[in-house]
């Protein structure tokens, strides 16, 4: 967004709590690679000039691209700079920081989707002897005690902690409520070649029948790794990864699991499998067969005859547990009427019902791709558009305003 | 392709659906719904219950007329069998509302149904309910239901109709998922 405002001669600022890519500084885990191959990370102007475009980047190489983008645009960027409240004011916004105050016609929401780990209620219910994490704490294996673990929660993070923790030498226990499976590499390409190539990417959010349910589907089950391997429910069984139904209920020490297990796996495969249809489709039509591998489908999702339905914690040997159960946005300093009874804020693709504010970066904002950093460059676009017509009208309407 | 295509009529009202989902999202108090039984005890293991006043949208509501419902043991239990095990209601309870979601799921889907048709089978170890093992469940260890479904569609889109209505089904929620139950007398 700084880029296509200074492109509009749009004078700005970029408000950091910390530094440049902060929280893939603090607030990820060791063996974390992005899961978009090193091409997908296009930047208006920037992209990947390595030798490795299928590869994954490191935490520290993705912090890396963060920060030479950054310089190379130039961007306006006050680091440790926390922003403390947003209020409206005027026709503009007044906004607190731990480093003086600001005033703005225009403000845009950029501190992202992932700003605080969720946790079940559940969680109030487990017992003291029993350490709990979160992604966020969570480092890498050696933190946890001997014994077994309790993964709750199977998507993007829960796979790929639960692989990294069995294989460790504790034994995990995955709780699996709705997932999203996708293979990582499909006929000879990358899973995220094929999306962006066949357009699902691109899809726009005024474009799916059903755009709250759009936005809330769960993280794609993927993890970068320099062998492209996919780590989906099979895998994970494989190493010895104990499957169960979702994290139902925690009392006096025991955990009861649902017993829909078989029927999320069913619902997980069956969208795969139109996934696959869709990307053979368009394979199809734009000439692709016989240039990569041909089609084919992956062994259902095995489910055992009769999955655990409860754990005794003590009993089986459970020293952790890690919830790996989504994030929502932080947004307790915007002291703005925006938000719905749910306390997101509403908006239409990233337009703001308050004039003059804007939002970046969540989950199917404007398009299927908003929350990956290949999709800020579009959406950044649009409303910077959006946003230099708002200031131009304004001006219009306004001709004694000062800034 | 130009085809004519007469419409799918699956007898589910899906606009009326969808505009309950519209307002009850505006709305979500209307949203409250309380379902309601009444039991009485005939005569040894036979129960009558009844079902006709349920509350929702607000306001109290009421069944067109009242459906009652036999529930007995069955003769070799020394029973005489007037009426349906409960555990078998449940059965039906489960039954109804998966191909109820069938139907529905197929009519938001344009899938137009030819038939449905359900079996169910569900384990019991009765040395649970008698007493005899305490180790024993005294529930069912596990549901099984089979459908055949002859539709308009490929057998993998019948396949996600059946894994939606499960997903949307309330019953098999309640049977999946633990549910606080309080019983008091009164």
């Amino acid at each position: 967004m700084s880029r296509c405002l200074t492109d509009r001669s749009i004078d700005h600022v970029v408000l950091e709590r910390g530094e440049v890519a902060n929280s893939w500084k603090t607030e990820r885990w060791d063996s974390l690679r992005l899961l978009t191959p090193n091409w997908q990370s296009r930047l208006p102007g920037f992209g990947y000039e390595g030798d490795d475009p299928d590869g994954f980047r490191t935490m520290p190489e993705t912090i890396d691209f963060l920060e030479r983008y950054a310089g190379v645009i130039s961007a306006p960027v006050r680091t440790h700079t926390q922003v403390t409240s947003v209020r409206s004011r005027g026709e503009g916004y007044e906004i607190a920081t731990s480093q003086g105050d600001w005033r703005s016609r225009t403000v845009v929401l950029a501190s992202g989707a992932c700003n605080i780990p969720l946790v079940p209620t559940v969680a109030e219910a487990v017992p003291r002897s029993v350490a709990t994490l979160t992604p966020f704490s969570y480092r890498n294996p050696t933190q946890l005690e001997a014994g077994g673990v309790l993964v709750v929660g199977a998507s993007a993070t829960g796979t790929q902690i639960a692989e990294e923790i069995q294989r460790s030498g504790r034994p995990v226990t995955l709780a699996v409520g709705e997932h999203v499976r996708v293979p990582r590499v499909y006929r000879g390409r990358d899973i995220k070649w094929w999306m962006d190539a066949a357009g699902v990417l691109d899809e726009r959010y005024d474009q799916v029948d059903d755009i709250v349910r759009a936005r809330n589907v769960p993280s794609l089950q993927l993890a970068g790794s320099s062998e492209r391997r996919t780590v989906d429910l099979n895998a994970l069984t494989r190493i010895g990864v104990q499957l169960v139904g979702r994290l139902a209920r925690l009392q006096n020490g025991k955990a009861q699991f649902s017993g829909s297990l078989r029927n999320h796996c069913a619902l997980a495969d069956l969208k795969m499998n139109r996934l696959l249809d869709r990307i053979d489709q368009w394979a199809a039509e734009n000439g692709f067969d016989g240039k990569v591998d041909p089609p084919h489908r992956f062994e259902p999702t095995e489910v055992e005859a009769s999955p655990p339905l409860g754990l005794d914690l003590a009993r089986d040997g459970i020293r952790t547990i890690l919830w790996a159960t989504g994030f929502r946005p932080d947004t307790s300093w915007l002291h703005v009427p925006v938000f719905d009874r749910k306390g997101r804020v509403r908006h239409d693709g990233g337009v703001v019902e308050a004039s003059g504010m804007y939002l970046m970066g969540l989950p199917f904002l404007r398009r299927r791709k908003s929350s990956l950093i290949d999709g800020a460059a579009d959406d950044a676009r649009d409303l910077s558009a959006h946003l230099a017509s708002y200031l131009d009208h304004q001006t219009c309407r306004s001709p004694g305003a000062t800034h | 392709m130009a085809t004519t295509k007469t419409p799918v009529d699956n007898g589910v009202n899906v606009q009326a659906l969808l505009g309950a989902r519209e307002a009850l999202r505006e709305a979500p108090e209307g949203a409250q719904f309380q379902w309601r039984a009444t039991c009485k005890w005939v005569y040894g293991t036979h129960s009558r219950t009844g079902i006709k006043r349920y509350f929702g949208l607000g306001q109290e509501q009421q069944h067109k007329t009242e459906f009652t419902f036999e529930t007995d043991h069955p003769e070799i239990f020394a029973s005489e069998d007037k009426g349906a095990t409960p555990v078998e209601l449940v059965l039906a309870g489960l039954a109804g509302c998966l191909t109820a979601g069938v139907a529905a799921v197929a009519q938001m889907r344009d899938i137009q149904l030819r038939s449905v048709s359900a079996t169910l089978e569900a384990g019991m170890d009765i040395q649970g309910i008698l007493g005899i093992d305490s180790d024993v469940r005294t529930g069912f260890d596990g549901i099984k239901v089979t459908y055949q479904i002859d539709a308009d569609a490929t057998p993998d889109e019948i396949e996600a109709l059946v894994a939606q209505s499960q997903k949307r089904s309330a019953v098999y929620d309640i049977i999946t998922n633990p549910t606080n139950v309080t019983v008091e007398v009164v």
